[in-house]
C-alpha cells in the first residue's frame, strides 16, 4: 500500500489561490505578533524571564521521573486520582473508563492540544458519549467538522461570514449574520445549555506543579472553569512535559504565556486545581505518547520545553501565508514541523522545508527553543534517510556536486547568465521549477559578483 | 510492566544533562503607583474599577452601576453588600446559580502588572458563582496590591486550597475574526472595588 505523505507545498498552493484571503490571514497573524512585541517590550526583565523559563524547563526534563513522582504524591495527598498512559490509546481508554463508571453521556471539554493529539473526541463519540468543545474557536471548528488551524486561535482562518453560515445551520441564527457580538452571544446561549447538561468536564493543563501536585489551566473565555465547576467530575489530560518544579515558577510562566501568545498581560482566568471540587472527583491522566522518545534525543529534547503559546506560528512567514491546514498535523507551524517530522519523518518529510530559515520563530519563543536549527537538522536527517521525492533528491545531489567544485559553479553561472534570458518562457516557467511559481526570475546581471569583485581588485575601482 | 513504571524506567534509562534549577530573585518590575497601574491595566483588559475608602461605602459605590441597581438576583459574599433574590447560602446544586445577575466576592490580592485578582476556595462556597453570574464584582483591599506575579505567588500559600484563581478582566473571546467580544461564557462585566486608604503607593519607589 502506498504511504500517504504530507505535501506542504501542494496544500499551500491551494491556500494561496485566494490571494485576498491569504493577505488577510497573513495580516491577522502579524497583528497578533505586533501586540506580542508591545507587551514584551513593556516588561524590562523580559529576556531574563525567557532565559529562566528555558532553564526551568530544561532542568525539569533532566529530572522528569523524580518530578513526576513528586507531583503524583502531592496530587494524591489532595485527593486527586492519578493515571499514567504510555500512548494515545491508553489515554483514551482511561478517560472512557472513568466516564463509563460514572454513567456519563455528555461531556464538555476545554482546549487541550493533547486530547486533539490523542483523537479523544472521535473515540468517545464512537462509544456513545457526546463531547462538546467549549472554546468558541474550537466549537466553530467542531460544528464545521474541520480541525483547528492554530493552537491558540483555532478558527483564525475562518471569516465571520463563514461563522455566520455555520451558526445559521447549527444554532439557528439569522441567515447572513456577520456581527461578531451577535454570533458570540448565540454561541454563549448554546454553550450554556451544554454546560448545564454535562456530567463531566475535561480540560487540558498548561502547567503541572511538582511541589504542590496542582494543575494550572489558563483561558480567556472562562470555559474551562464553567465546565469543571458544575459537574462533580473533572478529568485533566496532562502531557508529562507540562511539569514545572516549584509553585514560584508559575510566576515566570504566567508572565510570559499570555503576553507572548496574544499580547495580553495575563489570561483572563488562571485557575489552580489542587484536588477535586467538594464532593467530586479529579482525575489527572499523565500521558507520554512519544514524549520520552523525544526527550532521549539530544536535539529534539528542546521541543518538549514548548508552552504552546503559538507565537512561532504567528510570526512565521510560511505559516502566515500557507495556513495551518497545509501542515496536516494537530500542531502546525514551526513547532509542529519539528514535532511531527521528528516523530514521523516519512509522513512529514516536507514540513522542515516549509521554512525559509529566517529564525523569527526562535526569536519569539518564550522558552528559547532553537526551532530554525531543529528544522535545518531535520532536513539533514530526512535527506539522509531518503524520505525526499526522487526529483528533489537528484536536484540536491546535483547542486551539492556543483557547489563543491568552484570551476563548475563559475562555469554554470556564466552559462546561465548567457543562456537563460534567451530561453523561451515555457522552458523556464514550468512544472519542474517550483521557484518560478508566482515569481519572475530577476533580470540576470551581465557579470557575476565574483567577476565584479575581481575587476574591482584589479582596477581599484 | 504497568504504564507508570514503564514511563519512569524509560525516563531513568535515558539520562539528560542538567543545567540546574535557577533561583528566581529578580529584580522584577515595580511601579511608582501600583494603584494607578492596576486600574489602567484593568480598563485595558475590559474591566472597570471603583474605590471605596471604607467597607461601609461599598453599597453606595456599587449603586453607581445601573446594572447592579437593576439586578434581581445578587449573591454577595462581602457583608456590607446585601444579597438579593433568595438565600443563596442554601444552594446545594451549583446549577441553580445560573440565574445570578451579580456575584460580589472578596479578592485576596491584586496584581498591578496585569490587573489579576486572586480568589481562593473557600471564600466562595460554590466557585460556579464566579463564572455563571452575568456580572462579577471583586472587592480587594487596596493594601493587598502587589507589583508582579512573583510577589503574588510568594504571598499565596502553595497548594493549600482545592481551587484558587486569578481573574483579570471579564470573560472574553476574539475567535470570530479577531474581533474582541466581552462576555464569552462567563461574566459580561468585571468591576473591582479597591477598598481602604492605605494603598501601597510609592512603597518601593525612591
Ligand atoms: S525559520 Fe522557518 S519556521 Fe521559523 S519563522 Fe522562519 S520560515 Fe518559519
Ligand atoms: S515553540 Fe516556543 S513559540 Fe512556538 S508555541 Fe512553543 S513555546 Fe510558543
Amino acid at each position: 500500500m502506498a504511504h500517504t505523505t504530507v505535501e506542504h507545498a501542494a496544500d499551500a498552493a491551494a491556500f494561496i489561490q485566494n490571494q485576498e484571503r491569504t493577505r488577510w490571514h497573513d495580516q491577522a497573524l502579524w497583528f497578533v505578533r505586533a501586540k506580542r512585541d508591545k507587551a514584551a517590550r513593556a516588561v524590562p526583565e523580559w529576556e531574563q524571564l525567557r532565559a529562566l523559563a528555558g532553564q526551568i524547563k530544561r532542568h525539569t526534563l533532566a529530572h522528569l521521573a523524580d518530578y513526576l513522582l513528586q507531583f503524583e504524591e502531592q496530587a494524591l495527598r489532595h485527593g486527586a486520582q492519578v493515571h499514567w498512559a504510555r500512548n494515545a490509546d491508553e489515554h483514551n481508554q482511561i478517560v472512557l473508563e472513568i466516564l463509563q463508571r460514572h454513567l456519563v453521556r455528555k461531556v464538555v471539554k476545554s482546549k487541550s492540544m493533547l486530547t486533539e493529539e490523542c483523537h479523544l473526541n472521535p473515540y468517545l463519540e464512537r462509544h456513545g458519549i457526546e463531547v462538546v468543545d467549549t472554546d468558541l474557536g474550537e466549537r466553530i471548528m467542531q460544528l464545521r467538522q474541520e480541525p483547528p488551524s492554530h493552537i491558540v486561535l483555532p478558527a483564525i482562518h475562518i471569516k465571520k461570514e463563514e461563522v455566520g453560515q455555520t451558526f445559521h445551520t447549527h444554532l439557528g441564527t439569522q441567515a447572513d449574520a456577520t456581527d461578531p457580538n451577535y454570533l458570540a452571544e448565540a454561541a454563549r446561549g448554546h454553550l450554556r445549555e451544554k454546560f448545564m447538561a454535562a456530567a463531566a468536564g475535561i480540560t487540558g493543563v498548561n502547567f503541572a506543579v511538582a511541589e504542590t501536585g496542582g494543575v494550572v489551566v489558563c483561558t480567556n473565555e472562562g470555559n474551562a472553569d464553567i465546565g469543571v465547576a458544575l459537574p462533580p467530575l473533572h478529568i485533566a489530560s496532562v502531557g508529562i512535559e507540562k511539569l514545572i518544579p516549584r509553585w514560584a515558577d508559575l510566576a515566570i510562566f504566567t508572565r510570559l504565556l499570555a503576553r507572548n501568545a496574544t499580547g495580553q498581560p495575563v489570561t483572563a482566568y488562571t485557575s489552580h486545581f489542587h484536588g477535586p471540587i467538594p464532593g467530586g472527583e479529579l482525575h489527572l491522566v499523565l500521558v507520554d505518547n512519544g514524549r520520552t522518545t523525544l526527550r532521549a534525543h539530544d536535539v529534539f529534547r528542546e521541543s518538549l520545553c514548548c508552552i504552546r503559546c503559538g507565537a512561532c506560528l504567528n510570526t512565521c512567514p510560511v505559516y502566515r501565508r500557507s495556513g495551518g491546514h497545509s501542515y496536516h498535523a494537530t500542531i502546525p507551524g514551526p513547532i509542529g514541523s519539528v514535532l511531527n517530522a521528528a516523530h514521523d519523518p516519512r509522513t512529514y518529510y516536507s514540513l522542515p522545508y516549509a521554512c525559509s530559515l529566517c529564525g523569527s520563530c526562535a526569536d519569539v519563543c518564550p522558552v528559547k527553543i532553537p526551532l530554525d536549527q531543529q528544522l535545518l537538522y531535520l532536513r539533514g536527517t530526512i535527506a539522509g534517510a531518503k524520505h525526499l521525492p526522487l526529483a528533489k533528491r537528484l536536484l540536491m545531489k546535483l547542486t551539492s556536486f556543483v557547489m563543491q567544485r568552484t570551476w563548475l559553479y563559475t562555469f554554470a553561472g556564466r552559462l546561465a547568465r548567457w543562456w537563460l534570458p534567451k530561453l523561451p518562457r515555457f522552458l523556464v516557467y514550468n512544472r519542474l521549477n517550483a521557484w518560478g511559481k508566482q515569481r519572475e526570475i530577476p533580470a540576470f546581471p551581465k557579470k557575476s559578483f565574483r567577476e565584479l569583485y575581481q575587476n574591482r581588485q584589479r582596477h581599484g575601482q | 510492566m504497568d504504564s507508570k513504571h514503564d514511563i519512569l524506567n524509560t525516563l531513568r534509562r535515558d539520562p539528560v544533562p542538567d543545567t540546574g534549577l535557577p533561583a528566581l530573585d529578580g529584580p522584577w518590575l515595580t511601579f511608582e503607583q501600583p494603584l494607578d497601574q492596576f486600574r489602567e491595566v484593568l480598563a485595558a483588559v475590559g474591566g472597570q474599577s471603583l474605590v471605596a475608602a471604607h467597607e461601609g461605602d461599598l453599597p453606595h459605590a456599587l449603586a453607581q452601576l445601573p446594572s447592579f441597581r437593576a439586578a434581581q438576583r445578587v449573591w454577595s459574599l462581602v457583608p456590607p453588600v446585601a444579597s438579593v433574590g433568595r438565600d443563596w447560602t442554601t444552594v446545594t446544586d451549583p446549577h441553580e446559580l445560573e440565574v445570578l445577575d451579580y456575584c460580589v466576592a472578596p479578592g485576596a490580592l491584586g496584581v498591578a502588572e496585569n490587573a489579576a485578582v486572586w480568589i481562593a476556595h473557600p471564600t466562595v462556597p460554590h466557585r460556579a458563582a464566579l463564572f455563571l453570574a452575568q456580572h462579577l464584582v471583586l472587592v480587594v483591599p487596596g493594601r493587598s496590591l502587589v507589583h508582579t506575579m512573583h510577589e503574588a505567588y510568594a504571598r499565596i500559600p502553595p497548594g493549600q486550597t482545592s481551587f484558587g484563581l486569578f481573574i483579570s478582566g471579564p470573560s472574553k473571546t476574539a475567535d470570530i475574526e479577531q474581533a474582541l467580544v466581552i462576555g464569552a461564557h462567563g461574566p459580561r462585566s468585571l468591576t473591582v472595588v479597591l477598598t481602604g486608604t492605605d494603598f501601597p503607593a510609592s512603597r518601593f519607589s525612591p
